[in-house]
């Protein structure tokens, strides 16, 4: 049972991590109908970012304790993350708004490519360690142990998640956002500006991945130029799995990617006699959702989407 | 005979005679640069299979690569020491080891790549656009994962170390593992290989410009522009989309028989992602369904970058190392996707009509 606990909680932290990232993707899916591919990159970008912060704050201002430097850290992430997210936006996907539907997936797949390849001139290709910036030590709960960074994860997630709640269901650019999310034409008629909407789309999603970036690189204490990769795919397919488009989807997708990748690679050994075993955990991920996509191919929560207006 | 006509014959000699005279042309310079035409040239036929898939039905595939893996994992294994060397019940059916004739393996492999092309295809029938990308994403890293993982409990893959020790092509006596000599002139083995890989490309050509042209293209190309349209005018979208995934994938799992006996060595690393997501770049760089631009995104994605490796060596010693041949590889990888897609948005090299019905949307 406790084992069961501590897989719970570890499925919670990774699937929190996974529901931040699908949510740029989703955002901007929802409004531009674009996979992002660069936006992996992005979380990469702001991880790293921070480490390079943090490295010079540790230098710059000796005595600061540990929250303050990752706050600060964080805050200047999440502010470089945003403008490169902008700059990508601008630079890649505006030109391409109404060329064929490809062309833009290729320039994305470019930029993550790019971007990728720049980190590894200005952060060198190798292996850096995060230093644990919050007390080590694990406290206790119903025989399942939670360090203080993982309890930092799960309340960044859901403060976050609360904040973009408000954002988009309570304020004028929310308002604006799904207007230009339901119809870009008649938003633009009704007076919004679908430009400003999207940038500050990409903005908001640039600073989710950044916290997700440094969330990831602070629990596991390791950051590098590919760290993007893997998890960007898998917000993909939590974004997917939930609906793309829909954001409480990506919420629910990543929190239950999450948990069925920890549960799968615990059990999947004892289950299946050692024949499948942990190393299986991300094409179980795979296999749940194209089972799932097969019985309802729009996502857990997605609405059935009309066949091209 | 019309001017044109004569024209374009003229053409289609002097490429002929090129492609032919150009590996003895590049031999001089060495092997390695034969070694860089040979490989383009199996992109050329992933990207022709892909093509079928992407450019004329329109169904985005980003796990290609899962074919070209199929392949090379079926002619590695018919064709290398590890299943005589794992299961003694094969080695005493085969003492002198398995060495699966060329002219049994390529059929084999084809059909079952094109089996598993239906096999994705089944479920995924009535998905479209990015759900179909992510699913067939998600199988590209299935397959993977199992090359990496089914060495236990039976070893069939070796696992993450691969296989190696593959034969090369043979067939009719002919050994294109060993140089050919003419007196004093030799071809080297990967020339020949490229002659090989040059009649599968042109074959391949063919059968898509006949496809193009046929029944079952017009029926792809009906599905992509509008597949409720198409399913009106009485195409059977559910056989013509699984032919669609069939007939890519088996083009994929050829290249990956080739691919297997020229390497002679694979490991699950050479079909990763980043590799389904070159060819779809290589399509839709060139021009998306259409043949000539396919060939020129292929060619351009997979030669120019490894001709750069040769100019790389001055560059990195000027920036101290930061600048290696695979990171500008890269860079130019990247930057070529984004300069060419902004520039010309339907590709270097599209079909003339192709995109009309979306002009005029929007």
């Amino acid at each position: 049972m406790e084992i069961f606990l501590q897989q719970i909680i570890n499925g919670l932290v990774l699937g929190s991590m996974y529901a931040l990232v699908a949510l740029g993707y989703t955002m901007v899916y929802g409004i531009i109908n674009l996979i992002n591919f660069a936006h992996g990159e992005v979380l990469m970008v702001g991880a790293l970012t921070s480490w390079t912060a943090i490295g010079l704050m540790r230098d710059g201002m000796p005595g600061a304790p540990g929250w303050v430097i990752l706050l600060l850290a964080t805050i200047i992430a999440c502010v470089v993350a945003a403008a490169l997210n902008y700059t990508i936006e601008k630079v890649a996907y505006r030109p391409l708004r109404n060329s064929p539907k490809l062309a833009p997936l290729i320039t994305a797949i470019g930029m993550s490519i790019l971007l990728q390849t720049l980190a590894m001139i200005i952060w060198k290709p190798t292996n850096k360690s995060y230093p644990t910036l919050l007390p080590s030590d694990s406290i206790i709960v119903g025989g399942a142990a939670i360090s203080p960074t993982q309890i930092m994860i799960l309340v960044v997630t859901a403060v976050s998640l609360a904040i973009l709640t408000y954002l988009v269901n309570y304020t004028k650019l929310g308002r604006a956002m799904r207007a230009t999310a339901e119809n870009p034409r008649v938003a633009a008629l009704m007076g919004v500006k679908p430009d400003m909407v999207i940038s500050a789309t990409f903005i908001i999603g640039a600073v989710l991945a950044a916290i997700a970036g440094v969330m990831q690189a602070s629990n596991y204490g390791i950051a590098q130029h590919s760290m993007g990769f893997l998890p960007g795919l898998k917000a993909f397919t939590a974004a997917v799995f939930g609906g793309i488009g829909n954001l409480p989807g990506a919420v629910v997708g990543g929190l239950l990617l999450g948990l069925i990748e920890v549960i799968g690679s615990g059990y999947l050994g004892t289950l299946t006699g050692d024949i499948l075993g942990s190393q299986h955990s991300d094409i179980f991920a795979f296999a749940i959702l194209i089972l799932m996509l097969t019985v309802r191919p729009s996502g857990l929560l997605g609405e059935r989407v009309a066949d091209r207006a | 005979m019309s001017k044109s006509k004569t024209k374009s014959i003229v053409l289609f000699i002097i490429a002929a005679i090129a492609l032919v005279v150009l590996p003895h042309v590049l031999q001089q310079f060495g092997n390695a640069w034969v070694r860089i035409a040979d490989v383009a040239l199996l992109y050329c036929l992933l990207a022709l299979g892909l093509n079928i898939v992407v450019g004329y039905a329109g169904l985005l595939d980003l796990g290609y690569v899962a074919f070209f893996a199929i392949g090379a994992y079926l002619y590695a294994l018919l064709s290398s020491p590890h299943l005589t060397d794992t299961f003694p019940a094969i080695k005493a059916m085969f003492p002198g080891g398995l060495h699966t004739p060329l002219l049994v393996v390529i059929p084999l492999s084809l059909g079952l790549a094109a089996l598993f092309g239906v096999l994705l295809g089944a479920p995924t029938l009535k998905l479209r656009g990015d759900y179909l990308a992510i699913v067939t994403l998600g199988f590209g890293e299935i397959i993977r994962v199992f090359m990496n993982t089914l060495d236990h409990p039976i070893n069939i893959t070796n696992g993450a170390k691969g296989l190696d020790a593959i034969d090369p092509v043979h067939f009719w006596g002919l050994n294109l593992g060993k140089p050919l000599k003419f007196g004093d002139y030799t071809v080297s083995s990967v020339t020949l290989y490229y002659y090989l890989f040059l009649m599968f490309v042109i074959g391949a050509l063919v059968i898509s410009h006949r496809l193009q042209n046929s029944r079952v293209g017009r029926g792809w190309m009906a599905i992509r522009e509008d597949e409720i349209a198409a399913k009106a005018m009485g195409i059977n979208t559910r056989n013509m989309k699984l032919l669609a995934f069939g007939m890519g994938a088996s083009f994929g799992g050829v290249s990956g028989a080739m691919f297997a006996s020229f390497q002679s060595a694979i490991t699950p690393e050479s079909f990763n992602l980043m590799e389904s997501v070159m060819i779809v770049a290589m399509v839709v760089l060139g021009g998306i369904g259409h043949l000539p631009g396919v060939i020129l995104g292929a060619v351009l994605l997979s030669a120019l970058p490894e001709v750069l490796r040769y100019v790389a060596g001055p560059l990195q010693t000027m920036t101290d190392g930061r600048l290696d041949a695979s990171i500008l590889r890269q860079l130019f990888i990247a930057g070529a996707m984004i300069s060419v897609m902004l520039l010309r948005p339907r590709g270097l090299w599209p079909a003339p009509d192709h995109g009309k019905s979306l002009q005029t949307k929007s």
